[in-house]
C-alpha cells in the first residue's frame, strides 16, 4: 500500500482567522483523500494538493502523475539523498516508488489528455457556479503562466479544487463569473475548502458537506455564487 | 557518422542573432548548461527562445534573460523568475505562454512532421483567441500549429557519437520533443560513451534527430525546490 508523502514536514498552520473550527491545509486535504479510489492514478498540483499524498485511506492503492514525466512519485528524499534529476511539477525534489517510471513531456500529456489519469486536484484563485476556474494569472500583476493546468482541466474527466473559501482580503473565491482569466471552461466537478464541500451543478454551488463545527450561515456569507442547500447538511468526517 | 564536437563553440557555431532556439528542460532539471554559458559569451541577442520556464534570475535562461538576449519566450510557466515576470509587464519582453501539454505536442508535431493538431487545452480561455475551433466528440477543440527552431539545443544523461541519448530521471521532459524539432539539434550530454555501449532497447532519442554532440564540461545542476523528509 502506498502511503505517499507521509513524512511530509509541514506546519500545521490554522488559516483561517474567521472561524476557528474551520479546517486547516491538512484538513482539507485529508477530506480530498476520501475522494482516492482503489486503482486511481492522480495527478496533485502545487500547495495543498500535493498534502492529499500524506492521508491514502487505509487499504487502497494509487499511483502519483507529475506532469513533469514521472508516474509513481513517492515522498521527499532524506536529507543527503536529493536528486537534481529528480523533481516534481512543484521543481521539489522527490523520490520514485518502486514501479515508478519516467516519461517525455509529450508521452506526460499523453497520459493526461487521453484521461488515462483518473483524478486531479488542483488550486485555484476562483471557482464560478458553472465550474469555470481561474488559476494562473492576474493581468498587470501576476503573471506565472498556466503550466500544466490547462490541459489537466481540460481533459481530466474528475477534476476537485482544494483551496480555501475567501481570498486573503476576505472575498469570496466562489463566484458567479470568474473575474480572473480563466484556465478552463465548466470542468470542476467538486469544491473542498476550510468550511466545505461543494459539488458544481447546473442549479450553482451545492453544498455538500460542512467542516466540523461551521454552520451553513457561514458558509451562506462566504460564498458570492449560486449556493444549492437541501436538507440538513451533513459535517465531514475527518 | 560522428557528430562529436569539441564543445559548445563548436557545437553553437552558426548561432546569429534573432533566431529562433529550443531549449530542453523543466524549471533547471534536464537544461543545456554549458551551451547556455556558451549563449551568454558569445552575447547573441534577439533571440526567441521556446523553452518550458525561463530559469530562475541567477542561472538557466535567466543569466540570457540578465544580459536582454532574448527578446520572446514561449513557455508554460514562467514564476519562478522574477525579471521575468518585471520584463514581461514592462513590455521589453515579449511572451507567448501556452499549455504545457500544448507545448510539448506542438515541440513534437514540429519534429514529426504535423503541421498543426486540435487539442482541447485552453478553450475557452484566452489561449484560444484567434485559433480555430472545431467539435470532436461533442467537445470543442483548439488549432495549435507545430513549432521548430533554428537550433534545438538539449541535455541528456549519455550519448554516443551517432547522437543517441539517454536521459536520467525526470530530466528528460522536453528534451526527446525538442531534439527531433531542431533544424540543427546540439545535445550536451554528461557522458559521451563508445559507440555500441549504449543498449539499442533503451535510447530515448534515436541519433537520426542529433546533428552535433559533445560531453559537458561540468554540471553544476542545482537544485530549485531542496525538500527532504526527516529520517524516523
Amino acid at each position: 500500500m502506498i502511503r505517499g508523502q507521509e513524512t511530509l514536514n509541514l506546519k500545521r498552520e490554522p488559516l483561517n482567522l474567521y472561524n476557528p473550527m474551520a479546517l486547516d491545509k491538512n484538513g482539507i486535504a485529508k477530506r480530498i483523500a476520501q475522494e482516492l479510489r482503489d486503482g486511481y492514478y492522480v495527478n496533485l498540483g502545487i500547495g495543498i494538493p500535493t498534502l492529499v499524498a500524506n492521508y491514502i485511506p487505509e487499504g487502497i492503492e494509487v499511483e502519483f502523475q507529475s506532469e513533469n514525466g514521472i508516474l509513481g512519485m513517492g515522498p521527499f528524499p532524506f536529507e543527503g539523498e536529493e536528486d537534481a534529476d529528480l523533481i516534481n511539477a512543484g521543481k521539489q525534489t522527490i523520490t520514485a516508488r518502486p514501479g515508478a517510471c519516467y516519461f517525455d513531456s509529450a508521452t506526460s500529456f499523453a497520459m493526461i489528455r487521453g484521461q488515462h489519469v483518473h483524478l486531479t486536484v488542483l488550486g485555484a484563485m476562483e471557482v464560478s457556479e458553472r465550474g469555470d476556474i481561474a488559476n494562473w494569472k492576474i493581468p498587470g500583476k501576476m503573471v506565472k503562466g498556466m503550466g500544466g493546468a490547462m490541459d489537466l482541466v481540460a481533459s481530466a474527466e474528475n477534476i476537485i479544487v482544494a483551496m480555501m473559501h475567501a481570498n486573503k482580503a476576505g472575498e469570496s473565491k466562489l463566484l458567479p463569473e470568474c473575474s480572473l482569466p480563466i484556465t478552463g471552461v465548466g470542468c470542476v466537478k467538486r469544491i473542498v475548502t476550510e468550511l466545505a464541500v461543494l459539488d458544481i451543478t447546473p442549479e450553482g454551488f451545492k453544498l455538500i458537506e460542512r467542516a466540523p463545527g461551521v454552520s451553513v450561515e457561514e458558509i451562506k456569507a462566504l460564498t458570492a455564487g449560486r449556493l444549492v442547500i437541501e436538507g440538513e447538511i451533513p459535517e465531514m468526517r475527518i | 557518422m560522428n557528430k562529436v564536437v569539441s564543445g559548445p563553440v563548436a557545437a553553437l557555431q552558426g548561432l546569429k542573432d534573432g533566431m529562433t532556439l529550443m531549449l530542453g528542460g523543466f524549471g533547471l532539471c534536464g537544461i543545456p548548461e554549458n551551451c547556455i554559458a556558451e549563449l551568454v559569451r558569445m552575447n547573441i541577442k534577439g533571440l526567441t527562445c521556446i523553452s518550458n520556464n525561463a530559469g530562475v534570475d541567477e542561472f538557466g535562461l535567466g543569466l540570457l534573460l540578465q544580459k536582454r538576449q532574448i527578446r520572446k519566450m514561449i513557455s508554460s510557466y514562467v514564476g519562478e523568475n522574477a525579471l521575468f515576470e518585471q520584463l514581461m509587464l514592462s513590455g521589453e519582453l515579449e511572451v507567448d505562454l501556452i499549455p504545457q501539454g500544448s507545448l510539448a505536442e506542438r515541440c513534437r508535431a514540429g519534429g514529426a512532421g504535423i503541421p498543426a493538431f486540435f487539442t482541447p487545452a485552453g478553450h475557452g480561455t484566452e489561449v484560444a483567441e484567434g485559433k480555430e475551433v472545431r467539435v470532436f466528440n461533442g467537445k470543442p477543440h483548439i488549432l495549435e500549429s507545430a513549432l521548430t527552431a533554428d537550433f534545438a539545443i538539449v541535455k541528456a544523461w549519455k550519448g554516443d557519437h551517432f547522437g543517441n541519448l539517454i536521459y536520467k530521471g525526470t530530466a528528460r521532459n522536453f528534451n526527446p520533443m525538442m531534439a527531433m524539432a531542431g533544424k540543427i539539434t546540439v545535445a550536451e550530454v554528461e557522458e559521451l560513451v563508445e559507440p555500441g555501449e549504449l543498449d539499442p532497447n533503451f535510447i530515448h532519442t534515436p541519433g537520426i534527430f542529433v546533428q552535433r554532440i559533445f560531453q559537458g564540461e561540468k554540471y553544476e545542476k542545482r537544485i530549485e525546490q531542496r525538500t527532504v523528509r526527516k529520517r524516523d
